[in-house]
């Protein structure tokens, strides 16, 4: 084989180094463009109004858009509620008690296949499965939806988490004559704290931004829907109704011909990347500070 | 494990607590088969319609009840092939840039940043791209590509047609920015796992930072690469705001990239809403979920399969 001239391989090698140094510097400037216009246009139209009114026709100037932060903050709720304990429960079957279990293989495999599920078919599952039996658009239907989204990946997460603590502490636990569900809750849990807790802010996250499991979900409303009862528990949403969200309300406001719509829908994504953004970055530090802690 | 567990008194707060948890993790299984059953069940009025014509027919009209998928696959595939184009060798090359070239605390923020492109929201990808992208699209990028390769035969037809800044082309851009976080990270794990040693003999050798990773590092870790690919591609194909919002949504198949297309995910977030109350069209609709459904599953299971192989090589 003749050698190449090195001047032509150093070349190559030279430039090979700046092509990837100029992706990546490419990479980085889509994620500040993209910030940056999020930013910019959502602080522009970003005002009082838009925490505090409810949405409302485009020609009135005292619309916000409280009631879909109210919506999207309950329906991420109840995921949370419903797909952190399943997942959670899910992932201590396949890290303590079925490891090997031909069953927990099978698990396995349908949770990566979940999670690589187009979520716009999980709305339509929901829609099938919850929406059309209830007769009606529910924030509950939406809520489900994005609770099984959450599943595999808390799950997962749990699973892998649990695994890297180290078998001797179960082990003293359960000599010290601690039942297993103990050592797991209050000794395997507390030394996993860390990765457990990054892996449910990441799913949260992950779900909140979401669109297409709502649209024919929870669908969209511009009013309220605060139980009507008086005194303490007039907090408490009711969920059986079609529910305003940030998302599905950002996708038909820049679908909109009007302008004070595509405003609005530019500081409600302020708003929902700022949040989400926020939640993976608190997650991320989290889990990095409690392996210092651990090493 | 199942030792340990036997070995100690079981009582009754024990059986219920695995009990409990065999049934969260079962209930992964109960989901996946329910959606599997529901998108079956709600296509059956769409199959018995029109067949298996269904899937390579052209038409679309829900006025005069005449539907076709072919349109929706082909605008799914090609968007999803623009991405994988654009995308899998930025982000090799990127990947290369975090392990060889760049400090390690560097490379820790440059891939962080890299990273968070997977956290912004997909509806964000979509708007950005409507109201950003697609002007400087259909005004500068578009003509410039027109006038670059338009005269260039067979070629030419991918860029015909006047520049409308949202269209296929669009699409597979803004896909392709939202899969190259995934690729990267999987890519840089990969290229993190060849041993030092195989690196540093080729080193030894004389060979350049390019001809290491070309001979020594990419050889060794294809399988991973391959998988890393597979998983963009995943991401991609079932990908519905971000392209809803700038494919141009139109039942057309053609050959140039410039012009409106329509994928699965889109057709379904758009017309479902007009659907509902036209049991055909929502069955039709849903059947086209069921194909994304399948498509995708056939991708995991491949996926997967490929990723087990990798692992059983690894531990040899």
């Amino acid at each position: 084989m003749k050698p190449r001239p090195l001047i032509l391989r150093r070349g190559v090698d030279l430039f090979i180094r700046a092509l990837s140094l100029l992706s990546a510097l490419v990479g980085i400037a889509f994620l500040v463009w993209i910030l940056w216009d999020v930013a910019a246009r959502g602080l522009a139209a970003m005002d009082w109004n838009f925490f505090t009114k409810r949405t409302g026709p485009f020609s009135i100037p005292e619309t916000g858009m409280a009631n879909a932060i109210v919506g999207t903050f309950y329906i991420t709720l109840l995921a949370t509620l419903i797909g952190v304990p399943v997942g959670l429960l899910g992932g201590i079957y396949l890290s303590e008690f079925g490891r090997n279990h031909p069953v927990s293989a099978v698990v396995r495999f349908l949770s990566n296949t979940l999670m690589g599920t187009p979520s716009i078919l999980i709305g339509v599952f929901i829609y099938a499965a919850i929406v059309l039996p209830m007769g009606g658009f529910s924030g509950l239907a939406g809520g489900v939806a994005l609770a099984i989204i959450m599943l595999p990946v808390v799950a997962r997460t749990t699973e892998d988490m649990l695994a890297l603590v180290p078998n001797e502490l179960r082990e003293s636990a359960l000599a010290l004559g601690a039942p297993s569900w103990k050592m797991i809750l209050q000794i395997v849990f507390r030394a996993a704290r860390a990765g457990l807790i990054t892996g449910c802010l990441l799913a949260v996250a992950r779900v909140s931004g979401e669109t297409a499991p709502l649209l024919f979900t929870a669908f969209n409303n511009s009013h309220f829907t605060f139980f009507e009862a008086k005194g303490p528990m007039n907090f408490l949403y009711d969920l059986s109704q079609p529910t305003g969200n940030l998302t599905v309300t950002i996708f038909q406001y820049a679908m909109s011909p009007y302008e004070r719509w595509k405003e609005q829908a530019w500081a409600a994504s302020l708003l929902i990347t700022g949040a989400v953004l926020v939640l993976s970055v608190v997650a991320r530090i989290l889990f990095s500070g409690g392996h210092t802690r651990r090493a | 494990m199942e030792n340990r567990s036997s070995k100690a008194r079981v009582n009754i707060a024990d059986l219920a607590f695995r009990i409990l948890a065999a049934i969260c993790a079962v209930s992964i299984i109960a989901v996946m088969v329910a959606i599997a059953l529901q998108l079956f069940a709600g296509s059956t009025l769409s199959m018995s319609e029109f067949g298996w014509r269904f899937l390579i027919d052209r038409s679309w009209n829900p006025v005069t009840g005449q539907f076709g998928a072919a349109s929706s696959i082909y605008g799914t595939l090609v968007s999803t092939l623009i991405a994988m184009i654009l995308a899998a060798p930025m982000a090799l090359i990127i990947a290369l840039f975090l392990v060889e070239l760049s400090h390690p605390v560097l490379a820790r923020i440059v891939g962080g940043a890299i990273e968070l492109l997977a956290a912004i929201p997909s509806i964000i990808y979509g708007m950005w791209g409507l109201f950003v992208l697609a002007p400087i699209m259909q005004r500068s990028v578009e003509p410039w590509l027109q006038s670059l390769l338009g005269d260039i035969p067979i070629i030419r037809a991918l860029f015909e047609g006047p520049p409308m800044g949202i269209g296929m082309l669009t699409a597979g851009i803004i896909l392709a920015l939202m899969i190259l976080p995934f690729i990267t990270a999987v890519t840089r794990d990969v290229l993190n796992m060849v041993p030092g040693v195989l690196k540093e003999a080729a080193h030894g050798f004389g060979a350049t930072m390019w001809e290491v990773t070309r001979i020594v590092s990419i050889p060794y870790g294809i399988r991973g690469i391959v998988g890393a690919m597979f998983l963009g591609l995943g991401r991609a194909i079932g990908e519905t705001m971000a392209v809803t919002f700038v494919i141009g949504n139109s039942h057309r198949i053609s050959a140039s990239l410039f012009e409106g297309g329509n994928s699965i995910a889109s057709a379904i977030a758009l017309e479902f809403g007009e659907a509902m109350n036209d049991p055909v069209f929502r069955s039709v609709l849903i059947e086209l979920g069921l194909i994304l459904f399948l498509i995708t599953v056939i991708f995991q299971i491949v996926a997967q399969l490929w990723l087990v192989s990798l692992k059983k090589q690894g531990h040899r």
